[in-house]
């Protein structure tokens, strides 16, 4: 063999031996750095439909599959990156609605403005006279368990009047369910409305409601469940399978929730003592526990996501004029927190919290709380520099 | 171990042999060696087989691999991939006029494409007339692009995402040379049927030129009705390189339709200029392409679909041994590397003012091993790392790649 046949296969086993040990690969992130991915425990005929639903949060809608033709955006992950909050790219406005009579711009193209549209149409324009809001994206994770968590749960949570006089007064936003809507077990009804939990006014029933909606609304993608068309306010054909809208549902009841990072770092711990002890927890409630599921994981569990689900007066700086089913256009449903230290990570390495996205940072959001709010927001105000750190070191953890 | 080795190898070498059967009845057409070669002329530059009992001349290439590759740590696992199968055939029909087509099986039998099929008049060699499936000419990969002549795995991701890879049209056009020992010049201009609105109206979300080619009815009707420009002008100078210019633009939507106006012209452009040489000083041999890419996305439709891209490739490739391997006499072996980069959204969100990212960077280095000019074995690794367009953290995809291309 000469030197250079000898240099060359040396070169190869040089390389086979790198693969060997996997150095040349790039590592998967680990994973309470990510949001995606699903529970643990599930079976593999559940893996089999986290996967089909997983496909179709991905997919990428065009005007040939029925985009539009107003849209917003054409997946559901070009507004939800890896399963997280959206970007002031991907916020979306909606108008028309100013008290709990309903929206009175339904014939205008309210609530939703589609401010997007395939070539050849033109878009929506807010209509003169409408009040509006802009939302943006929030984080899909740990959905499945928050749906799971009972009525009873979230009413015990309510303190409409401020009986215990602390100035928080958290309630529930009663809402009108469509009629294909199946009720969860124990739902409680008043005056013929339900609980909402879902979306920032918590006006949404249910993860399917929550879906069929935003196939329509976001994509302009009818189905058998939502089967207006957006432009033309007609009836049309399914654009996707009910099928697809029950794989997609189950894909979000499935995905895990957010893991926390550093939980033994004495920091995190002390921060976590300092939100409890100025009372964030009294609206991002800490704990709660889910009542009974069809998917058996759901059940029954406790779960770490820091919101009650309710509705808070923030102040005037947060009413902008627009509501959805019961609340007041200043109200807002408390967001979890849980996997908000990595919200950056789907929002181009940066932040926009609260319902707009107007905070770019977490220590800004805590100091737009007003209203209800207003006193936690001050007790924050009067903390050390050092537990201020350590409270957002807590926040940034989850 | 070794001998697992050496049977493996045995296994490419008896390859090699068996192509030299029949040799007496088909011989090898002797490759135009005499004048100065440009980019254009790769069509017909190949190594064909001819016999004297047929009119035409046939020639083709195979490019098969196996690669194993981690994107952000998941991986599809081992994968061997039959990349694509070409047959050509040429001939001469009359005195000035010659016929060559290509056709092209990708991924098994999965796309099976007419590349090129066209018929060739030659009033003088500064002009040639050219009708039928043409391949444009933008840049230079397009025209150039058969597998043994490269010495990577991969096809540059600017020439296969950015720009379409071996994208052909039907129409037809001139081209010509003209020059003397020391320098070349090359034009050509063609007309074809082209663009379509899958440009921005694709699952890639992104304008994805690529998806023009998905269009199937694009061989038997134009989408719009319009032209499809390609220009390309070309000068080499000999023991210095060839640069080439080139442009191919037109309407890419729908505007009409049964006379009635429906939008407004839309444009697609391509911008794109190609460079190679060979430094003889270090030995090596660099060959270079880059493309700006501008298209009238409407204002109404969404960001996602960017106006602007660019992207390009360069690729070092420096022998290191001509030697007998294998017992293969004065066979080469070369280190290469490639550096390569798209961004398919340049600018900025209107909402914000802030960088649209979606771009991709990526290293490929290797080596690889020509025991005939026609034939190249090579091992390559490679690593990208891809942003979204809100520039969320990095994807990163690393991986091997092993192949061989060859004519045959
Ligand atoms: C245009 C961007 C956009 C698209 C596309 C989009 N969403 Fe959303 N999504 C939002 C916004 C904004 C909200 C908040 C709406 C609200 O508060 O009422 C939201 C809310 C949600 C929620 C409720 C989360 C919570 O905590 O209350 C879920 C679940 C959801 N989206 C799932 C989906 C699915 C599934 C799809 C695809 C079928 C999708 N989204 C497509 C922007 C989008
Ligand atoms: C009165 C109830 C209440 C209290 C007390 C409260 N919050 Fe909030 N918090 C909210 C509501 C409601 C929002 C959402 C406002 C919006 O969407 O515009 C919110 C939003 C946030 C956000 C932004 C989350 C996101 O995803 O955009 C953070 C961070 C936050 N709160 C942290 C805190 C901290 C820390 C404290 C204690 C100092 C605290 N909150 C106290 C109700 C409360």
């Amino acid at each position: 063999m000469s030197k250079k046949f000898r240099f060359v296969v040396g070169f190869l086993f040089c390389l086979i031996g790198l693969i060997g040990c996997a150095k040349l690969f790039p590592k998967a992130p680990e994973d309470d750095e990510t949001l995606d991915g699903p529970i643990l425990g599930l079976s593999t005929e559940q893996l089999k439909i986290f996967l089909s639903g997983d496909a179709l949060f991905s997919e990428v809608f065009t005007p040939e599959k029925g985009l539009g033709p107003l849209f917003i955006s054409n997946s559901c992950k070009s507004c939800h990156a890896g399963d997280g909050k959206g970007h002031a790219f991907s916020t979306l406005i909606r108008f028309g609605q100013t008290n709990t009579l309903g929206n009175q711009f339904l014939n205008q193209g309210g609530p939703q403005l589609q401010h997007r549209a395939i070539p050849g149409f033109q878009p929506e324009q807010i209509p003169a006279g409408a009040l509006f809001s802009k939302f943006i994206p929030p984080a899909n994770t740990g959905l499945g368990f928050l749906e799971a968590v009972t009525d009873a749960t979230i009413l015990a949570l309510a303190d409409e009047n401020d009986l215990n006089n602390d100035g928080i007064s958290g309630r529930p936003n009663w809402i009108t369910i469509p009629s294909y809507t199946k009720l969860r077990v124990n739902a409680i009804q008043q005056n013929s409305k339900y609980i909402g939990r879902f979306g920032k006014k918590a006006s949404v029933y249910d993860l399917q409601q929550q879906t069929a909606n935003a196939y329509n609304q976001d994509m302009g993608i009818c189905s058998n469940f939502e089967l207006v068309d957006t432009y033309s306010g007609q009836i049309v054909d399914p654009e996707v399978s009910n099928q697809t809208i029950n794989d997609l549902v189950f894909y979000l009841q499935t995905l895990k929730a957010p893991i926390q990072r550093e939980q033994n770092n004495p920091d995190v711990f002390i921060g976590k003592r300092v939100f409890i002890e100025i009372g964030c927890g009294k609206c991002h409630t800490p704990q709660l526990k889910t009542g009974p599921s069809t998917i058996n994981v759901l059940s029954n569990k406790n779960i770490f996501p820091y919101t009650d689900l309710l509705l808070h007066d923030m102040g005037a700086e947060f009413d902008d004029g627009y509501t959805e089913g019961s609340a007041n256009t200043n109200e807002w449903r408390t967001p979890p927190l849980w996997g908000l230290g990595l919200s950056k990570n789907a929002q181009g390495g940066q932040y926009f919290l609260m319902h707009d996205g107007r905070a770019r940072s977490i220590e800004q959001a805590i100091l737009l709380h007003k209203g209800e709010g207003e006193q936690v927001k001050n007790k924050y105000q009067g903390l050390t520099t050092s537990d201020k750190n350590k409270l957002i070191k807590f926040l940034e953890s989850l | 171990m070794k001998k697992n080795i050496t049977s493996f190898l045995s296994c490419f070498l008896i390859l090699q042999v068996s192509a030299q059967i029949n040799s007496n009845f088909l011989r090898r057409e002797a490759k135009d060696t005499a004048s100065i070669h440009l980019n254009m002329d790769a069509t017909y530059n190949r190594p064909f087989l001819k016999s004297d009992k047929l009119p035409i001349a046939l020639g083709g290439y195979a490019e098969a691999n196996y690669q194993y590759i981690k994107e952000d740590g998941i991986s599809e696992g081992h994968q061997f991939q039959m990349r694509r199968t070409t047959l050509f055939f040429s001939s001469s029909i009359a005195n000035r006029f010659s016929f060559l087509s290509e056709i092209e099986f990708e991924d098994g039998t999965k796309e099976i494409n007419i590349e090129f099929a066209a018929l060739d008049f030659e009033i003088s060699s500064l002009l040639n007339i050219r009708s039928g499936i043409v391949m444009n000419p933008i840049g230079a990969f397009n025209q150039n692009h058969d597998g043994p002549k490269w010495d990577f795995v991969d096809r540059p991701i600017s020439a296969t995402q950015l720009l379409p890879a071996t994208f052909s049209n039907v129409g037809f056009g001139i081209y010509g040379k003209t020059g003397n020992k020391v320098w070349v010049y090359g034009y050509e201009f063609y007309l074809t049927n082209g663009l379509n609105n899958r440009i921005i109206e694709n699952e890639e979300s992104k304008t994805f030129l690529p998806a023009v080619k998905k269009d199937i009815d694009r061989f038997e009707e134009s989408f719009n009705g319009s032209f499809l420009t390609t220009a390309k002008i070309t000068a080499k100078k000999n023991n210095v390189g060839e640069l080439g210019l080139s442009w191919m633009g037109g309407v890419y939507n729908k505007f009409q339709d049964d006379g009635f106006i429906l939008d407004k012209k839309r444009r697609a452009d391509v911008f794109a200029i190609d460079f190679n040489t060979k430094i003889s000083k270090i030995n090596t041999a660099i060959t270079a392409e880059w493309a700006w890419v501008k298209v009238g996305v409407p204002e109404t439709y969404t960001e996602q679909f960017g106006k602007n891209q660019q992207g390009g490739f360069i690729d070092f490739v420096k022998p290191i041994f001509r030697t007998k391997i294998f017992g293969v006499e004065k066979s080469i072996v070369n280190v290469v590397l490639r550096i390569e980069y798209v961004d398919w959204n340049k600018g900025k969100f209107k909402s914000i003012n802030e960088n649209i990212a979606e771009d991709v960077f990526s290293i490929v280095s290797g080596i690889s091993w020509r025991p005939t000019s026609e034939t190249v074995f090579r091992i390559n690794y490679r690593y990208n790392w891809q942003k979204d367009i809100l520039g969320n953290p990095t994807t990163k995809l690393g991986g091997i790649q092993i192949g061989v291309s060859t004519y045959f």
